[in-house]
Parts: structure tokens; C-alpha cells; sequence
């Protein structure tokens, strides 16, 4: 029983989750958005600086959330910083078809770091267990949301 | 049909004065719903989830697939057997509602879709017609959403004020709050019978005479009463009495709202069009009474047979024996959980019906959830549609064991051992 849930829960994930990096407030954000999943309860709030190259300079967030987003979202800072608004974007596709899709093509995101890839991988370990990948997704949802300036989205 | 021994038999023949010793046949009563047997990830099912929906015994499927190979058409129009014998069935499923309820006459059982329907058609047909701005209303702070938002509609559209009786950390309904809040203005009390978030069995016999003394009516949502304890709508003295089908161990898309008849005849229809009225022009139409007034277009004809099957069936085991089984698997369970660490349950009142909602230090309910899932184990994590539940004790989310007539004390063990599991898991 432990192995398919050490797939989703690796050990990296268990990390952020309890001790979840950039959980703050940006004083200075210059994008944020809500983000909250109505089926468990899980809010967000994701905070970002966009610098004169359209660049995020500084990404953090707060809220509550299970493992699994805390962890996404926790992750989803540490990759995104110094990205471009498209790349986020591009990262955020390439992240959701990768939770979603059998036999996605990772080397659609070939020119990112390899940290960055293996550590979306990790993530997508919840793509066997499909009603966690809201979960996974809502932080980058919620990122997208917030560099688009819209301010409250919904997994619904 | 098949003709082995059943635990309903076998109840009937308790029942009967037979010589039957046995005080409650679990393996029997296991037997009779065939899901039970089902593996998932290899494991027993451990379905714990009967809060949200209960499982669906052989003679409920039974009933339903008959219907269906035998005597299936529609009702209340066609002059052929399978209509008259399928109209026969419902009704007759209609009469089993209400000897269950102990209602006064069959006129008072409206088949709708579920108790979320039956609450919006007393609050859309009863309220429409009845209330006028600052006129208030009484809901307590456990409701669940469906008898929550069908009132701050009305709200929206009436001008009544909403009223809302607080709990205590418990979960206990405070009694003298609601005393307070009670006054010529209130003209309906909707509360809940037994909290779905919280298992909190509210004390309604006190509800209903305090309301009563105001002159305002009750409605009480029995979703969670039903499946655990005897009803009496007469002894209760109640108005409005709504529940769901499937959480009684019969089939999704039916439930029941039960109303005095003499109320129900004086209100207007909720939706209209075939089957509801007695005679259509283009200048006039008249409406049927109660309970045909209320049920529009083609009524869920086997779903409604299948609800009388599982009336049936829990009649036969009878609620007294599965109120006792149920509630020694509730104490049980209460002592056993505290084995986990950091464990808290949400809601210790008084008197509870067999539902422990709980939180573990640090885990989320989210992911408790999926941990026991592949242990087998069912149980419902979130806010159980009550939030202001979750917020008034400031948490995002629960894990619920909700337990059913057919649950045991070893299927405790199996959540309580996948708990302590989970704990070590997530550390």
C-alpha cells in the first residue's frame, strides 16, 4: 500500500509540504491572485513582482492547503523565480498536460533546467490519482491568474 | 426474487415471535448487500462514507430490476396492466413512506428528487406565498447548504431576515439562544434533525414546541435522522419533514418531502405541466391536490419503488436493533480513534447519531483521505457541504466516518490501524 502512495508523497513533497518555501506575503507584489478549490477547502493566495523585463523577480504565497498544493505551490515558487511571464505560462501548459495526459512529451519543456523538469515530474505523480490533480495544479492556476491579473479563480 | 434466507427474513420472523436469538445478524445483513464483497486495491471495502450515500441491499436492486423486467410503464395514465401495476407499485411505495413516517394519510408524501428539492419547493411554494419582508427565519448553525441557501434566496427575494441558532464547541444546538430568538416575527423554523458535519442529533420535540408557541411552522431535515433512528412526524408534532432516498439505502434521484395536508393543499404548485392539474384551458387550470399538486411530468417511477423496498428492509431489521448496533459501533469507535495521535474529533454532543467527523495534527483531511483510501477504507474528507460547520471551529476540512447498519467494530480497527499508518506516513 505504501509504494503507490510513495509515488504521489515522495519525500520532496512531504518536505514542502510541511515546510513550505516563500510562504509570505510580497509587500511589494506586483500581481496576486486568490485561488481556492470549493471541494476541500484549500485557499491560496499567490503573490508575484514582475520586473521592468516582464520577469518574476519574487514569487510566495499563503494560505492552507493539503500536502499535495502546499507542496505544488511551495515548488512552483522556487521554479518560477527569475522565469518570464511566458515561461511561467509555458511551465504551467506543460505541468497541467503532464498531470492530465498519458504519454506527455517532456521535452516540450527540453529548454528548461533539468531541476525544474524533475521536479514537475514529481509532482505529476498525481496524475494516478486523478481527483488529487486540482490539488496539484490550483497554485500554478492561480499563478496564471495573477500574471493575466485576473484576482479570484476557482478549480470549479 | 431469490429465495434464500435474508436477514430481512429473518427480522420478519424475529418479529413475528419466532424463535430467533440472535440480536442483530451483522454477517447476515452483510450478506444482503453485494457491494460489500467488493476489493478495492486488493483490500475489503471498508465504506464509511454512508453520511453522503449508503449502499444498496439485494432486495432493493431486486425490487428495482423487477420493476423494470416485469411490470415497467408509466404512471397515473395508461389504461394497460403494466401501467395500472406500476402505478400500483408507486403508490403503494408512496403508502410504505408514509406508515414509515407515521403521516396521517399518503396525501402528505411528495416524491422529489432528493431532500435538496423537497427543502426548495417548501421554501419556493410555502415561503413565495407565505412570507413578507421582516419576517424571519430560524436555520441553526449545522445546516447543511441545501437548507441554507434555498432560505437566502428567499431572502433576496422576500426581504426575511435570517436567524441562525448557534452551537457550542460540542456541537450541542443552544437551546436558550434559539428560546431568545424566537418571536411573533419568526414564521418557520428549518433545522436539521441530526448534523451530517457533526452527528448532532438536535432536540426538535423542543424546537417544535417553542416554534409552535410563536405560531411559526417547522421544517426539519431528516437526511441523517432517517437511516439511524425511529421517525414520527405525528409524535413530533412537526410541519415539514424532508430526506433523501439514497442515504436510506435506496436509490439516488428520489427523496421525500412529507407536509401536513392541510398546509400542503393551501399552497401553489412548485413547477407545473403534466400530471399536477385537473383540467387545462387556455383561459384556466386547476390544480390537483396534494400530493399530485407537487409532482410534475414523469415522477422517478422505479427510484420511488426502490426507496419502498429499502423502507422495507430497514423495517424488517428494524430501527430499534439498527439505532442499538449503530451506536455501539459509534461508542466503539469514539475510544478507539483516540489510539491515533493527535487525533481531535469535531463534535462531541450529548446525544449523536453514528457520524465521527475528526482532524489529525498536521495531516489534511484531503490527504488522510486518499491515505486509508488504499486501505480500503471510504470515508468522506472536506467540509461535508456545511462550511459555516468548518468555520465556526476554524478548519478547512474534516475526515468523516459516517457508519451504516452493516458497519463493525473490526471494520474501526481496520480506519483506526490505517489512521495510525497515515500518521507515521506523514509524520
Amino acid at each position: 500500500m505504501f509504494d503507490e502512495l510513495r509515488d504521489l508523497y515522495q519525500e520532496v513533497i512531504l518536505d514542502h509540504g510541511k515546510s513550505p518555501r516563500n510562504f509570505r506575503t510580497l509587500e511589494n507584489a506586483t500581481c496576486l491572485a486568490h485561488g481556492n478549490n470549493p471541494i476541500c477547502g484549500d485557499m491560496l493566495v499567490v503573490y508575484l513582482t514582475l520586473d521592468d523585463d516582464r520577469r518574476l523577480a519574487d514569487v510566495a504565497f499563503q494560505g492552507q492547503g493539503c500536502a499535495i498544493s502546499v507542496a505544488s505551490a511551495s515548488m512552483m515558487t522556487e521554479i518560477l523565480k527569475g522565469k518570464t511571464r511566458d515561461e511561467a505560462k509555458r511551465l504551467y501548459k506543460g505541468f497541467h498536460d503532464m498531470c492530465t495526459k498519458d504519454g506527455f512529451d517532456v521535452s516540450e519543456l527540453g529548454d528548461f533546467d533539468e531541476d525544474a523538469i524533475d521536479r514537475l515530474k514529481m509532482l505529476s505523480g498525481v496524475r494516478e490519482f486523478p481527483i488529487r490533480v486540482k490539488c496539484a495544479t490550483l497554485a500554478w492556476h492561480t499563478m496564471q491568474a495573477a500574471v493575466d491579473g485576473e484576482e479570484n479563480i476557482s478549480t470549479e | 426474487m431469490n429465495k434464500e434466507s435474508t436477514a430481512v427474513d429473518l427480522a420478519q420472523q424475529a418479529a413475528a415471535g419466532d424463535n430467533f436469538t440472535a440480536a442483530y445478524d451483522i454477517e447476515r445483513i452483510r450478506a444482503d448487500f453485494p457491494i460489500l464483497k467488493q476489493k478495492v486495491y486488493g483490500k475489503p471495502l471498508v465504506y464509511l462514507d454512508n453520511g453522503a450515500s449508503a449502499q444498496k441491499p439485494r432486495q432493493v436492486l431486486d425490487a428495482m430490476n423487477e420493476a423494470y423486467e416485469t411490470y415497467y410503464s408509466n404512471v397515473h395514465r395508461g389504461v394497460h396492466w403494466t401501467s395500472q401495476t406500476s402505478t400500483e407499485a408507486f403508490e403503494g411505495s408512496r403508502k410504505k413512506v408514509a406508515a414509515f413516517l407515521n403521516a396521517v394519510s399518503e396525501n402528505e408524501i411528495i416524491f422529489t428528487r432528493g431532500a435538496t428539492e423537497a427543502i426548495n419547493l417548501v421554501a419556493a411554494s410555502w415561503g413565495g406565498a407565505n412570507l413578507n419582508p421582516g419576517d424571519e427565519v430560524i436555520l441553526s448553525h449545522m445546516e447543511h447548504h441545501s437548507n441554507i441557501v434555498p432560505w437566502q434566496i428567499l431572502r433576496q427575494q422576500k426581504g426575511i431576515e435570517l436567524k441562525i441558532v448557534p452551537i457550542d464547541d460540542d456541537g450541542n444546538f443552544l437551546f436558550d439562544e434559539y428560546q431568545k430568538m424566537l418571536s411573533e416575527k419568526t414564521k418557520m423554523v428549518a433545522v436539521t434533525h441530526v448534523s451530517n458535519a457533526l452527528g448532532t442529533i438536535v432536540p426538535v420535540v423542543d424546537v417544535i414546541r417553542l416554534a409552535h408557541d410563536k405560531g411559526a411552522l417547522v421544517l426539519l431535515d431528516g437526511c441523517q435522522a432517517v437511516p439511524h433512528m425511529a421517525v414520527d412526524v405525528q409524535a413530533l408534532d412537526a410541519d415539514f419533514y424532508v430526506f433523501s432516498g439514497h442515504k436510506l439505502y435506496g436509490p439516488t434521484a428520489i427523496g421525500v418531502l412529507w407536509g401536513r395536508e392541510d398546509l400542503l393543499n393551501a399552497m401553489p404548485p412548485y413547477q407545473s405541466g403534466g400530471d399536477m392539474i385537473s383540467s387545462v384551458t387556455f383561459e384556466k387550470t386547476t390544480f390537483k391536490k396534494s400530493p399530485h399538486r407537487f409532482e410534475a411530468g414523469t415522477p422517478a417511477i422505479t427510484e420511488a419503488i426502490g426507496l419502498g423496498a429499502a423502507i422495507d428492509y430497514v423495517g424488517a431489521v428494524g430501527l430499534g436493533s439498527i439505532s442499538a448496533h449503530e451506536q455501539g459501533v459509534l461508542q466503539y469507535a469514539s475510544e478507539r480513534l483516540q489510539a491515533v495521535e493527535g487525533l481531535r474529533i469535531i463534535g462531541q454532543a450529548r446525544e449523536k447519531a453514528s457520524i465521527i467527523s475528526f482532524v489529525i495534527d498536521g495531516i489534511h483531511a484531503h490527504d488522510l483521505g486518499t491515505f486509508v483510501d488504499r486501505a480500503g477504507v471510504a470515508v468522506r474528507v472536506g467540509h461535508h457541504c456545511a462550511q459555516p460547520v468548518m468555520e465556526r471551529y476554524g478548519i478547512a476540512a474534516t475526515a468523516r466516518a459516517s457508519f451504516g447498519l452493516y458497519n463493525t467494530r473490526e471494520e474501526v480497527d481496520v480506519l483506526t490501524d490505517a489512521l495510525i499508518q497515515a500518521k507515521e506516513f506523514f509524520g
